[in-house]
């Protein structure tokens, strides 16, 4: 039933939610244009808004110090590495959570997401100590492992809601028309998951790329992704916000690009569950 | 060949019992219905015949052998699902080719095959379609075709028709039964909706809370029901089933007499009433009228024209050689009451 708007109100809620939208977008904005100002504009007051030399010094000067593609190739590795290990796991543990539920499902369900909830820091030191031991600091498989683990529940969460969408009785019709389990999943669940899965392979390739806390302790040159380059313009140097900005402009924007060319994807991935 | 024999089936769900030891043969090329109220356990007999739920306990033999613990692709039965389930990523020849495909049959035979399906039910113009592209009767063919192309010992049905609108459901009904005399294969068939029970079925089964009320063909049902549940359930509108005196007067604990044998008069008749509700279909009038006889409305069919209205007074007379006699316990009672007293 459409519902009676005067201009008057969409005039306002548009104009509203623009000036959330750039509220939002403005630290961003202000990373890129600060990465393309010189050390002294990028601490000036008041500050200089468009106004000043644009220079590329800044990404020259990084290029220079630090190996970029060595830090993203770190990233890439790490953030599809774990994605892939991820849905491994988590396809199978959401088929069977959304077809064969038991009276337990949902407690266990919950129970994965509660991990989320503990501070990630209250296991540095057990997590570090096993690295330790198991020789794994700074290493690329240590890594890969520690983030898969702490986004599995976030996939298999994700899958089983959207397996949940798909009719049970499909499944049982390929089950009568002779297919076996591995048909079953790869001819008939998976083809029908395909949005769901891309939408979850995209969210966690995003937050395993984001993720700092982890990367940035248990690394220090050989396996640091890019948290780590951005880091390392930071702490050492002081502050060099124009150095600092270029080296963070150069760290999102891979995932930046991805992610805009697949908005229809993430939007439906970031609020799995809410709408059908 | 498609015999399917149940001995002693059960099936529980924790504690609840959705089937208690329940007996069933079904013989080759029959069309068997099973009809009955919502929760009855008919869809859950069915797919304990399918394989998609395990027996708690008993034996389901299909073709003389042990079929208990087979997989359901094992069974060599064909199901058609209430909601099609078709494969939506899958054009309508690879739907129907599936099965097919699973079997490992050669690629020659399998279009064979899907060809002759698609011409059958008039999909020859759909076939490259997805089934998101179909109408319901379509999707409804689609599903039919998928389970027809693996020439299968039996089809089953679950509810195959209550997605569809009224208009479309008569015309599939027609073609399901068409397609039974024509192919002669064993059909297992559930409904709610007693009139696809009598109009398609060789033999029905009534069920209530998972137990068998009554098995006969439709005509033995609605002549002779077994008790008041089946007399109540099969027949629209309902059968009138009265207590109290006028059951005393038949020497029975409930009288039973359907719509259509109860003559009607404006002057004279056994069973004063006043009309609280007319309903004109055209063909038939069917008439609810209050009565000190009984606490609900008694149903009446009269005439397509028949000149009454609300409020007006009408005379009731039962049919003496069409009256149900039911005992303390709902059971039929043999004969005529009046006749013997």
């Amino acid at each position: 039933m459409a519902r009676n708007v005067s201009t008057g109100r969409k005039i306002g809620t548009t104009a509203l939610a623009w000036f959330v939208g750039l509220v939002i977008f403005f630290p961003i904005l202000w990373t890129f244009l600060t990465s393309f100002k010189t050390e002294l504009q990028a601490i000036s007051i008041p500050p200089v808004f468009v106004g000043f030399d644009w220079t590329l010094e800044n990404y020259q000067t990084i290029q220079t110090q630090s190996n970029y593609f060595h830090f993203m190739a770190n990233s890439i590795y790490l953030s599809l590495g774990s994605t892939a290990l991820g849905l491994i796991v988590a396809v199978p543990a959401a088929w069977a959570m959304a077809f064969s539920p038991t009276k337990r499902t949902k407690d266990i369900l919950l129970w994965m997401l509660s991990t989320k909830m503990l501070p990630a820091v209250g296991v540095l030191i057990p997590v570090y100590l096993m690295f330790i031991k198991f020789g794994l600091l700074d290493s690329r498989l240590g890594l890969i492992v520690v983030l898969f683990l702490i986004n599995l529940p976030i996939i298999v969460w994700m899958l089983y809601t959207y397996f949940k969408e798909i009719p049970g009785e499909i499944l049982e019709a390929a089950r009568m028309d002779g297919a076996s389990l591995r048909k079953e999943i790869t001819q008939v669940l998976a083809p029908m998951a395909v949005p769901g899965i891309a939408s979850t392979v995209l969210l966690n390739v995003i937050l395993s790329w984001n993720e700092a806390f982890w990367t940035l302790n248990l690394t220090t040159s050989n396996a640091a992704p890019l948290t780590a380059f951005i880091a390392s313009f930071s702490s050492p140097q002081g502050n060099f916000y124009a150095k600092l900005s270029a080296a963070s402009m150069l760290a999102i924007a891979p995932i930046l690009i991805v992610g805009w060319f697949s908005q229809k994807q993430l939007v439906r991935g970031l609020t799995f569950g809410a709408v059908k | 060949m498609g015999q399917i024999h149940l001995e002693k089936v059960r099936k529980t769900f924790g504690d609840v019992v959705i089937i208690p030891d329940l007996d069933l043969q079904i013989e080759d090329g029959e069309f068997v219905v099973f009809v009955g109220p919502s929760g009855c356990g008919k869809s859950t007999l069915l797919r304990l015949i399918a394989g998609l739920e395990d027996v708690t306990g008993g034996k389901i033999v299909i073709d003389g052998k042990d079929a208990t613990t087979l997989p359901p692709a094992k069974r060599g039965l064909a199901m058609v699902f209430q909601s099609y389930a078709l494969y939506p990523h899958m054009s309508v020849r690879k739907n129907i080719a599936f099965p097919l495909k699973m079997a490992g049959m050669d690629k020659a035979e399998i279009d064979r095959r899907v060809d002759y399906a698609a011409k059958t039910l008039n999909l020859d113009n759909y076939i490259d379609r997805r089934p998101g592209q179909l109408s319901g009767g379509q999707r409804q063919r689609v599903a039919i075709g998928r389970a027809i192309v693996r020439e299968p010992k039996a089809f089953l049905f679950d509810e195959p028709l209550s997605n569809l609108d009224a208009a479309l459901r008569v015309g599939m009904r027609l073609e399901i039964s068409e397609l039974h005399q024509r192919l002669k294969t064993t059909m297992v068939y559930v409904t709610h909706d007693q009139v696809e029970a009598m109009t398609m079925a060789d033999k029905i089964v009534v069920l209530r809370a998972g137990n068998i009320e009554q098995v006969g063909s439709p005509l033995e049902l609605y002549t002779a029901p077994r008790n008041t549940f089946v007399a109540g359930f099969i027949g629209s509108p309902k059968m009138n089933l009265l207590g109290g005196a006028e059951a005393a007067k038949y020497q029975a604990a409930t009288m039973g007499v359907r719509p259509e044998h109860i003559r009607l008069s404006t002057t004279d008749g056994a069973w004063k009433g006043t009309v609280k509700v007319s309903e004109h279909l055209g063909s038939d009038t069917f008439l609810h009228v209050e009565s000190p006889v009984h606490d609900e409305p008694l149903t009446v069919r009269a005439g397509g024209e028949f000149p009454v209205h609300a409020g007006d007074v009408v005379y009731l007379t039962p049919q003496e050689d069409k009256i149900h006699r039911f005992d303390d316990k709902g059971l039929a009672i043999k004969g005529n009451g009046r006749a013997t007293g």
